[in-house]
């Protein structure tokens, strides 16, 4: 495992998430848990000319699951639902600078697969078995 | 064995009283250093730092006599055990039945075929529900367990419940982390058939009073058993004078390989069971009309056994009687002790269970301000340091407790106060890292 896991960017989101909260006028919402670690998300996203116009996440858990979400939900803003379906490892790995290793991986990657579920719930869609498998 | 204390003979004749008081000191004290020399895991390095082995309630490291018995019996004489008439069948069977000698006289049953070898505690405990359970539970009957119960002894008495149409009751805990004794006697009654207990927790490391809770139970006529998975690799464990009826326990948790556990059952109850699993090696005959059972202890141990880890266990037996209990126990109390002591002094620790260390074991679970578990584990692996974060696979306990997880440090004979010395200097590190 890298030795800088707990870089000040990550600790930063930790403490001070960005989109933290609700949207009440969400056009859908999506909650998942790591029933491993207890780790839970829940995304909330207005959806306008299939874009993502706002975003909020709420959530408990480590360090790692919290700021990858919170990461994604800046990165989610203005893209077009497509552009979400294709998201995948590599570009949560990118937001957080580090890998964080094999235990602590599914962590890494709750954000995204709650994300991917708003979308597919927002499109009427079946779920993906890579999304099931994210974490 | 050799002995693993210095004795010098010589001073014990012709030396004054400073010398003899020190010579008491090493008796009642393990020579920890000279153990570590035994455990070639623990010359390892993680993350470029001498390894810090704390998560020894997940399980133990194993010493070299462990690893070299293993190695011989697949170098020299594997065979499958009991029908081969053959050398290696011979000896194989021999050093598979020694080894249940000796897991028998380290508890202290009555008789060795009371010693049924299994998987793990887990199958143990599955074994005693399947198996007694099915026979014996009814509706309406209650099954009473304790609050901080491993799952392994909560979910086979659930499903057996709920299949019987039985009640499962939870004696729960005061804010020490010690059972309630009001509710051990406001719970078992005469509609109870079966007590569960753990004997030490693996989450709060309490040793619970299991005579007492057990003569209760028999009061009430019902059958009591011992989750002892984290008390025998740590304390003596006399199941005789315990009075227990069952007793679970892992082998890889008191030095021995994976994939060894054993169920200790008083013979009358096990001659009475019905058998668990069925087929190979546990029947006396079979035609197509019908099968008839071995005796004990084979009638609950179907198909070829794991020989290498009972050989495994039974060197491990060997090597825990050669310190001695009363020895593991001291020096486990000492250095927990000593690591409360320094965890209370880190500022936002939370330590759940007993502070007094002649009620508890050396596993301590903790949490450290309002860092995740997780967060916190991962800091300490930076550090070469392993413990165990989550939910201690005891839910129940958690909600409870109120909380979604802790982080564990569990001690064993090779742990050293300088070794809680960088656990404390990571905890500390980790408080600053989450403070900025």
């Amino acid at each position: 495992m890298s030795s800088d896991i707990y870089k000040d960017i990550i600790l930063d989101y930790y403490r001070n998430p960005r989109n933290f909260g609700d949207l009440t006028d969400a056009d859908v919402r999506a909650k998942d848990s790591n029933p491993l670690c207890g780790d839970i998300i829940e995304m909330q996203l207005k959806i306008r000319d299939g874009k993502v116009d706002d975003i909020r996440f709420k959530g408990k858990g480590c360090a790692i699951s919290q700021a990858s979400a919170s990461m994604l939900t800046e990165l989610a803003k203005g893209k077009t639902l497509d552009e979400l379906k294709t998201m995948g490892k590599p570009d949560v790995l990118e937001l957080l600078g580090i890998d964080p290793g094999p235990t602590r991986i599914k962590c890494a990657l709750l954000g995204l697969k709650v994300l991917k579920l708003a979308v597919y719930g927002h499109l009427g869609q079946a779920v993906t078995e890579e999304v099931k498998q994210l974490v | 064995m050799e002995s693993l204390y210095h004795i010098e003979a010589d001073s014990l004749l012709h030396n004054h009283i400073s010398r003899e008081l020190a010579l008491v000191e090493e008796l009642t004290t393990i020579n920890v250093a000279r153990i570590r020399e035994d455990f070639p895991i623990l010359k390892r390095q993680v993350n470029d730092k001498p390894l810090v082995y704390f998560d020894n309630a997940a399980t133990s490291q194993k010493p070299k006599v462990v690893i070299d018995a293993i190695d011989r019996y697949y170098r020299e004489y594997n065979a499958n055990i009991h029908r081969g008439i053959h050398k290696l069948a011979e000896e194989a069977t021999v050093a598979h039945e020694e080894a249940r000698e000796k897991v028998a006289k380290f508890v202290n049953a009555k008789r060795t075929e009371e010693i049924i070898f299994t998987r793990n505690a887990t199958e143990s405990l599955n074994l005693v529900a399947r198996s007694w359970g099915q026979a014996n539970i009814e509706k309406g009957d209650k099954i009473v367990l304790t609050i901080m119960e491993h799952h392994s002894n909560i979910v086979p008495w659930q499903l057996l419940a709920e299949e019987k149409g039985a009640k499962v009751e939870f004696v729960k805990i005061d804010k020490a982390g010690e059972l309630r004794q009001d509710e051990v006697h406001e719970l078992i009654d005469e509609k109870t058939k079966i007590v569960c207990v753990s004997h030490a927790s693996n989450v709060l490391g309490t040793i619970n009073p299991v005579k007492e809770i057990g003569r209760v139970a028999h009061r009430y006529g019902a059958m009591f058993l011992i989750d002892a998975a984290q008390s025998v690799p740590h304390m003596e464990v006399d199941v005789r004078d315990i009075d227990c009826d069952f007793a679970a326990f892992s082998g890889h948790k008191m030095l021995g390989p994976t994939g060894i556990g054993v169920l200790y059952g008083k013979g009358e109850q096990l001659e009475n069971m019905p058998p668990f699993l069925v087929g190979g090696e546990m029947i006396r005959e079979v035609h197509t009309t019908g099968a008839s059972w071995k005796d004990l202890p084979y009638k609950f141990e179907a198909g070829t056994p794991n020989v290498s880890g009972a050989i495994g266990l039974g060197a491990a037996v060997d090597y825990l009687c050669g310190i001695g209990m009363r020895n593991v126990h001291d020096h486990e109390k000492e250095i927990t002790s000593y690591a409360l002591g320094r965890m209370k002094q880190v500022e936002g620790v939370v330590i759940y269970g007993p502070m007094d260390v002649t009620h508890r074991v050396g596993v301590i679970s903790f949490n450290l301000g309002d860092i995740h578990p997780h967060d916190l584990a991962s800091i300490l692996d930076e550090e070469g340091i392993a413990i165990r974060s989550g939910h201690q696979c005891a839910q129940p306990l958690m909600e409870f407790l109120q909380v979604p997880a802790t982080s564990r440090a569990s001690l064993y004979i090779y742990n050293t106060k300088e070794e809680v010395d960088l656990f404390v200097n990571a905890l500390e590190k980790a408080r600053k890292l989450f403070a900025r």
